[in-house]
């Protein structure tokens, strides 16, 4: 119990510096205690009859009733107090996914804290890679290895891919994890509202530098974070597609790399897998595909239309389709 | 003469339950065959279902190669059905001709269903090469790939009931018609006519949706 | 790109990739003392045998046996053992988690405790809970309803042995080669295209031990529905009975979409295919998907019989008829159905929308209403009962409570905002593993406690199976109390070196948890030694040792091959309880011969070939796997050919079996 209390402070999921683990938290909070309502007094009853009618105590002996195994009255109370329970907390589940859906824009920036007008998200582009966290800031035009920075109190959008293989994006202080996958996007929104140091990790097994595949999140003032992307674009390197293959190969604990410049699209081509010269990007792929099938479709129709003799008004407004 | 065990318990008022526990002749439980096989074959199904989802998800995905349309030739397929679906209606025959114990009658028909799926697979590997040398192999895409996978899968169910086919020929002509063998028989006209159902899925869902 | 095979040295034609270099032993000192003792251990066992001269009898009477109840024996058995390797996993694991802190990497290097985590998940659940819960099955089902045996006995002694030869070949992955390092479900090896064996080891042991589950669900569906005494109605079915019937069905309706998803992905591996790849329009999503369509219910495989096990028990030592018996079945019915609709609540994270996520995160919620409810008809069947705390009364009242708080720690990941901050914990871990200990492995303990006198004729040593219960229940709060707190600090599993070192106290806890759960398992393991020495004063004469309500207590303790000289006829739930109630008089006489199933060696020749053929197809021996397979084919046909299946035990046996019990019952009253 102590431990438990001292360790209070340091439970992240309950006690965290961003809005949005905040309210992931609440609902950790809110769900146990519901359901609480339902177990305490569960165990209590099963300790209680556990000792109330063991075979050498009194009421063994008194209230002994071995035909009795049946109470509609009871059933009915069995399956309807956790039924109302599930329902409260369906309710609370339905509403609160919507609203904590990680593609949603945020709505506030904390608990009484609605958004500025005009204010732009802060865009990251995260790639997983064997076993570091690249990050693209766009409006920056600068990237960083393993290390991640936001100013306080303004919202955050992720956009989230990987190079080789499934990962999870994980700051706890800021929002809920989201998988980050090859060939696709996923996004996160977030936001920060207390400067500090947190830490980052990827929390889907990924291979054999997994455990190494940590980070820092730099909660930061407008100032600070300033002085943060100047740092980069002073000391860094640029990112070109070379150090780019470079980073793809397999490393662990990389220290933390700051990159002055990216290359044009190199987030897009990542995204796509088609970094090297050659390789098909996949939304063109997905595209040529698309469009075979759109092609397929309208010959389909198309010669159907042909076989019509008789041109009926149906008829002709197919034709006008394409 | 079996001791009928029944007992009687005089209640707390001298009224008497009488309840037999034993039967005058021991029950034999019912033959479990045939509804065990038909659990497996849905077990079967599941896996096929699996195949068909597969299809689902990864059927548009050519990699930017040719498409259903380009690739797959309906009259062929056309002719392959007909292969099938005349072999169940031969195997049909076969168990007609088994309901009157006519050995030599079953073993003709279910030779004439065995050289129809012969022909039946016969086609489809011709079919399977033909997509091979054009480029669309199993490992060309994803869509190929689950096209491979599904009907592979159906085609490799035939291959063995093919096999199983000539191998109950061969336990029906050495033994006849006993009961044992008219059991193997009704699992594997069920299996038959199930592969039937399946390739009737393949064709609409992977053919002609994939082409029309 | 395409997933080919990468190879440093080019295949041998016969030996495939089999190299001096995949005996590990060679490098890693672990290995090396482990094959040593599994070596001296294994020739121990191998001399004992010939000094008893049991080879002929193991191989007649167990191995070929068709008999369920020695199938169920032989299932216990596999799962007890592999559980002592399962534990020395995760002994592996809470020892390297609790000195693994900033600049000390631990003992194990990542790629062998990659190893250790995959193969503790892969053998507890698909060679330790998996067995023991089918074992109990077999053992019990055909007594329960009055039956001979199961539906196809064969096919019985087959599954066995298939299962087994899934468990040989991971265990054969310790010393030749090497396991997966991807987790118990492959995920990390989508896109990873991992070349190495470790992978292939485990696709063939779960698609071989696959088999032998699915065929043995048809199996006991079939007996279910086909072999009832007369007048048992399903309502009348022992609810052991009815949870079997249920988790059968489940493993039915399931294990095919597994074996579809394996085989997807060792088509991927072996052909090159682009099912679950990153490009050429491969989705590894599917994968997912695939996979937990089949995990979810995997997991009410499990339980369900564990509710089964606790309902008989919980109802005997209360002296009273289970509570709410319909409300069991609805709730039982009603689970089995629910837990088709649930899957993606194993990666909400995964980013299907908010309305996916919240419809998934209801139905899961909706299953804890039955199972609430069972919970509730186990506390009022104690309730004004007369409770005698046996063994497995203890470990029913341990596990009602361990549950309750497991199972409120599922409905809490199951809305999917918390699901996000909790996913992939230390707090997932704690939770499944409160619901899979706490549930499966007390119930198992339970179930064996219970039936031991039945199986095997005497009772298992009371002292010890307490102090067993006491250090497992003690033991895995310890450990997993520190896992719910690690989780929300924000720890994720897997993981081999944590750099906060303020989270080292917590581990140490968790492996000293582990030590007391450690103490548990010896003291079980005493416990059947000293059961055994002291077997003549701990006998079961009568057959009904603890005043039992179901049919198995009717027979003799251990049953006689044929089960029942008599098929008896239900009257009631708790058949045995309503004979006993009338005063239910044993026949004396007017035995007849009985008809029974042969043994055969077929099922045990199939599985050391499917062995065979997965281990070539893992070592890329192609002449092997070809030669393998034709071989399995073969012997399938020629078993068909054998057409004399079944004998008659002459009336005579039945006579003077059934005469020496008559004397043993007068004799102990």
């Amino acid at each position: 119990m102590a431990g438990l209390l001292a360790g209070c402070s340091k439970m992240v999921v309950l006690f965290p510096a961003g809005d949005v683990a905040a309210q992931q938290g609440r609902l950790v909070v809110i769900a146990t205690l519901l359901m609480l309502l339902i177990v305490v007094p569960v165990i209590f009853l099963i300790l209680l009859f556990a000792w109330r009618y063991r075979q050498d105590g009194k009421h063994a002996q008194t209230d002994y009733d071995p035909e009795w195994h049946h109470s509609t009255k009871l059933e009915l109370v069995i399956w309807s107090a956790p039924l109302v329970i599930i329902i409260a907390l369906g309710a609370l589940t339905w509403i609160s996914t919507h609203q904590l859906d990680p593609y949603r824009p945020l709505d506030r920036i904390a608990a009484g804290k609605p958004i500025p007008e005009n204010t732009k998200p802060l865009e990251v582009q995260v790639v997983s890679l064997d076993w570091k966290w690249l990050f693209f800031y766009p409006e920056q035009g600068i990237a960083t290895v393993n290390e991640l920075a936001a100013p306080v109190d303004r919202p955050i959008l992720f956009k989230l891919t990987s190079s080789h293989t499934m990962n999870a994006f994980y700051v706890p202080d800021l929002a809920g994890m989201i998988y980050t996958m090859p060939g696709m996007q996923t996004e996160l929104n977030a936001v920060i509202n207390k400067p500090g140091v947190y830490k980052g990790m990827s929390s889907h097994y990924s291979g054999a530098g997994f455990s190494g595949m940590t980070f820092k999140f730099h909660g930061l003032s407008n100032a600070d974070f300033d002085k943060w992307v100047a740092k980069a674009k002073a000391e860094g390197q640029p990112l070109t597609r070379n150090a780019y293959r470079d980073l793809v190969k397999p490393s662990e604990r990389n220290p933390v790399a700051l990159f002055s410049t990216v290359e044009d699209g190199l987030y897009q081509r990542v995204l796509n897998l088609c970094v090297e010269d050659g390789q098909t990007c996949m939304h063109e792929t997905m595209a040529k595909d698309a469009q075979r099938a759109q092609a397929q479709t309208a010959a389909r129709k198309l010669a159907a239309a042909s076989e019509d003799a008789l041109c009926t008004a149906a008829t002709r407004t197919d034709l006008q389709e394409f | 003469m079996a001791d009928l065990a029944h007992s009687s318990v005089h209640g707390a008022h001298g009224a008497t339950a009488v309840r037999e526990y034993h039967l005058a002749h021991e029950p034999h439980p019912e033959n479990g065959t045939a509804l065990g096989f038909w659990l497996y074959l849905m077990s079967d199904c599941l896996i096929f279902a699996a195949l068909f989802a597969t299809w689902g998800v990864l059927g548009r995905s050519f990699a930017g190669g040719a498409g259903g349309a380009e690739l797959f030739d309906l009259k062929l397929v056309a002719l392959n059905t007909a292969f099938l679906l005349l072999s169940s209606i031969t195997f049909g025959f076969a168990m007609l001709r088994k309901q009157v114990n006519d050995k030599s009658g079953t073993l003709i028909w279910l030779a004439v269903t065995g050289l129809f799926g012969l022909a039946f697979l016969a086609v489809e590997l011709y079919e399977f090469r033909h997509l091979i040398h054009e480029g669309a192999g199993p490992q060309s895409s994803a869509a190929m790939s689950a096209f491979f996978a599904l009907v592979g899968t159906h085609g490799l169910h035939v291959t063995f009931g093919s096999i199983w086919l000539v191998v109950l020929m061969v336990q029906i002509a050495k033994h006849g018609l006993i009961h044992e063998n008219k059991r193997r028989l009704m699992c594997l006209s069920m299996f038959w006519h199930f592969l039937d159902v399946v390739w009737i899925g393949v064709f609409t869902f992977v053919y002609l949706m994939g082409v029309l | 790109m395409a997933m080919t095979e990468h190879t440093t040295a080019p295949a041998h034609w016969l030996l495939g990739r089999i190299t001096w270099d995949s005996i590990p032993m060679s490098h890693e000192p672990i290995l090396l003392w482990t094959f040593i003792a599994v070596c001296l251990g294994g020739l121990f066992v191998l001399a004992l045998l010939t000094k008893f001269r049991l080879w002929g009898p193991m191989w007649r009477d167990w191995l070929c046996s068709i008999d369920h109840k020695k199938i169920g024996i032989m299932y216990m058995v596999l799962g007890i053992v592999m559980l002592l390797r399962g534990f020395a996993d995760a002994v592996m694991m809470r020892l390297q988690q609790s000195m693994a802190f900033g600049e000390n990497m631990g003992y194990l290097p990542p790629h062998h405790y990659d190893q250790v985590f995959t193969a503790h998940g892969v053998i507890m659940i698909f060679f330790v809970a998996m067995p023991l819960v089918t074992g109990l099955m077999n053992y019990l089902v055909p007594l329960q309803i009055g039956a001979r045996d199961v539906a196809f006995p064969f096919l019985n002694n087959f599954s066995f042995w298939m299962t087994t030869a899934g468990a040989v070949l991971v265990m054969v992955s310790l010393f030749l080669g090497e396991f997966s390092t991807s987790g118990w479900l492959a995920l990390s090896n989508l896109g990873h295209q991992n070349p190495g064996v470790g992978l292939d080891y485990y696709i063939w042991s779960l698609q071989i031990a696959g088999v032998g589950t699915t065929l043995s669900g048809i199996n006991l569906l079939v007996t279910i529905v086909k072999m009832r005494a007369p007048g048992m109605d399903m309502m009348k079915m022992p609810i052991f009975t009815w949870t079997a019937l249920c988790t059968n069905a489940l493993i039915v309706a399931s294990f095919p979409v597994l074996t579809a998803a394996l085989v997807l992905m060792s088509l991927d591996r072996y052909l090159g295919t682009n099912f679950f790849t990153n490009d050429l329009g491969g989705n590894p999503m599917l994968y997912v998907n695939l996979i937990w369509i089949w995990g979810h219910p995997e997991v009410y495989i499990l339980v369900l019989p564990a509710f089964g096990v606790f309902s008989e028990v919980v109802a005997t030592f209360s002296r009273k008829r289970l509570f709410g018996y319909t409300s069991m079945v609805y709730a039982t019915v009603c689970i089995t159905v629910l837990s088709y609709l649930v899957w993606l609540h194993h990666f909400f994270t995964m980013g299907s929308g908010a309305s996916v996520n919240a419809f998934f995160g209801i139905t899961t919620m909706i299953i804890s209403i039955p199972t609430g409810a069972k919970i509730f008809n186990w506390l009022f069947t104690m309730y004004r009962g007369r409770i005698r705390f046996t063994v497995p009364m203890l470990w029913t009242v341990g596990f009602m409570v361990t549950f309750a708080i497991g199972g409120m720690t599922g409905v809490l990941l199951a809305v999917p905002p918390a699901d996000f901050v909790l996913h992939n914990s230390l707090f997932l871990i704690a939770h499944f593993h409160n619901v899979i200990i706490g549930g499966v492995v007390f119930a198992m303990f339970a179930g064996i406690n219970y039936w031991f006198p039945k199986a095997f004729g005497y009772k298992l040593d009371e002292f010890w199976g307490k102090v067993s219960f006491w250090c497992w229940l003690v033991g895995f709060w310890v450990a997993f109390t520190p896992l719910y707190v690690l989780g929300l600090m924000g720890v994720t599993r897997r993981a081999n070196h944590f750099e906060d070192p303020s989270l080292q106290i917590w581990f140490v806890i968790a492996a000293c948890g582990a030590g007391i759960v450690a103490l548990g398992i010896g003291a079980f393991l005493v416990q059947l030694g000293v059961s055994y020495l002291k077997r003549d004063q701990l006998r079961d004469h009568t057959g009904d040792p603890w005043d039992g309500r179901t049919l198995e207590w009717a027979t003799s303790s251990p049953p006689p091959q044929y089960n029942f000289a008599f098929t008896p006829v239900v009257h009631d739930v708790d058949a045995w309880w309503d004979m006993k109630k009338h005063g239910y008089k044993r026949p004396l006489s007017g035995f007849q011969a009985i008809h029974m199933p042969l043994n055969t060696g077929s099922g045990v020749v199939l599985s050391v070939l499917s062995l065979v053929w997965g281990f070539a197809l893992i070592w890329h021996m192609w002449p092997l796997a070809i030669a393998s397979f034709a071989a399995i084919v073969i012997g399938a046909i020629v078993h068909t050919f054998n057409y004399k299946r079944d004998y008659h035990i002459p009336a005579a046996e039945v006579v003077t079996t059934e005469n020496a019990r008559t004397q043993l019952l007068a004799q102990h009253g």
